[in-house]
């Protein structure tokens, strides 16, 4: 499985888990589903973007840097939205998709298949 | 005129000393004994190089060929064979700069070291078990450990004449098992007293009084210290559940920092939003 795949899966669960916990706040169980469905979207990105990251770097630290920022700014631009709705929830979406982000960058970075061993199988390639 | 065991020691040495008439070696110091042999630092006059050279008591080369066949980066390689003027069999093997692995071992390495070495010397057993050959002494004194961290096995094929009992297997037939006894109490002896249970679970599978209870080859063996190494189970030490936590902890911290932190990030706007 490549290291793409592994962030889509990743940030889909993760971001469906972040969203689900919305359910504990009453004032949004009315729009839960929605809720549900735009975490799952933006965890998918930052899986996206984060399995991509993967793919060119191995480094599990930067991985995580990578993945904790680009949770922070989707959070920003969906809080942005939200706030857009009347309702001002900025720390409890940036906060939570940073945290989200950092762990789907980590496992983008462990997990997976490196891109070069996709490209040259189990050995790395020999010199002539 | 009496003369001291020292000085008929020292007479019976130099009487033995190899002529080496005829060959292209000069013989420079005896450096040990081993296996049924001297070994000798020589020097190579036409490619002006230091060796190795063991003069065997008796005209047998079979020690010698068996090495030159495995070619292998931790057994020292043979340069040539021959016969000297009185009889006796040599052979000039690569002279290897460094220390007995029982010395090495008395020194300030690390774990990861040691079992770097051990690794070294299992990956050789393989090299050779593969193509049919037995160690048949395999311990310390027979592992030479160079300056740059590079490990040769000495002395393949020769059957220990007395030998370090703790390094030999019980068994009535000495084969491939026993040299997997053998690799397991080098590991065994290069652990420190507190080693992990891993550890030394493993070095006591190899060295099984029952050989159908040992490790069935040495990849099987080198396997296991790989996944020790990785921080993965062994197959030799069924552990604990709380080992088996500590361990599933130790490799996946990170990922359990963040889940901690992802729980408390939660728990404090929960909190914050109630307050």
């Amino acid at each position: 499985m490549n290291k793409i795949v592994v962030g889509l899966l990743c940030g889909l669960i993760l971001g469906a888990i972040d969203g689900g916990t919305a359910w504990f706040y009453p004032e949004t169980r009315s729009v839960i589903g929605g809720i549900l469905v735009g975490s799952s979207i933006k965890g998918m990105i930052v899986g996206l973007l984060s399995g991509w990251f993967a793919r060119k770097v191995e480094s599990t630290k930067w991985g995580v840097v990578v993945g904790a920022v680009v949770g922070a700014v989707l959070g920003l631009l969906f809080a942005c939205l939200v706030a857009a709705m009347q309702h001002d929830h900025y720390l409890e979406i940036m906060l939570p998709g940073f945290v989200t982000g950092a762990i789907i960058g980590f496992l983008t970075q462990t997990m997976g298949t490196p891109a070069w061993r996709r490209a040259h199988g189990t050995s790395l390639p020999q010199s002539k | 005129m009496d003369v001291s065991d020292s000085v008929l020691d020292h007479l019976r040495r130099v009487a033995a000393l190899p002529d080496l008439t005829g060959t292209r070696y000069e013989l420079e110091t005896e450096i040990g004994r081993g296996g049924l042999g001297v070994v000798y630092a020589a020097r190579d006059r036409e490619l002006d190089r230091r060796v190795a050279l063991k003069v065997l008591d008796s005209a047998v080369v079979g020690e010698a060929q068996l090495i030159a066949r495995l070619e292998h980066p931790a057994i020292v390689p043979v340069y040539e064979t021959g016969t000297l003027p009185d009889g006796r069999a040599f052979y000039a093997m690569k002279l290897v700069v460094g220390a007995r692995l029982d010395h090495y071992a008395a020194g300030p390495h690390s774990m990861g070291e040691r079992l770097r070495v051990v690794r070294r010397v299992g990956e050789a057993l393989a090299f050779a078990h593969a193509r049919g050959a037995i160690h048949r002494d395999l311990k310390p004194q027979n592992v030479m450990v160079g300056e740059f961290g590079e490990v040769y096995v000495m002395d393949w094929g020769v059957e220990a004449v007395g030998g370090t009992p703790a390094f030999r297997a019980p068994d009535a037939h000495l084969d491939q098992r026993s040299d997997i006894f053998a690799l397991g109490a080098v590991l065994q002896f290069v652990l420190s007293p507190n080693a992990p249970p891993a550890l030394r679970a493993i070095a006591a599978k190899a060295m099984s009084a029952d050989p159908a209870s040992r490790y069935a080859n040495a990849p099987a063996l080198l396997a296991d210290l790989e996944r020790y190494q990785d921080g993965l189970a062994v197959e030799a030490w069924s552990e604990p559940l709380w080992h088996r936590l500590r361990r599933f902890g130790a490799r996946n911290a990170m990922l359990l920092w963040l889940l901690a932190a992802f729980a408390a990030v939660k728990f404090l706007l929960f909190f914050l939003r109630n307050l």
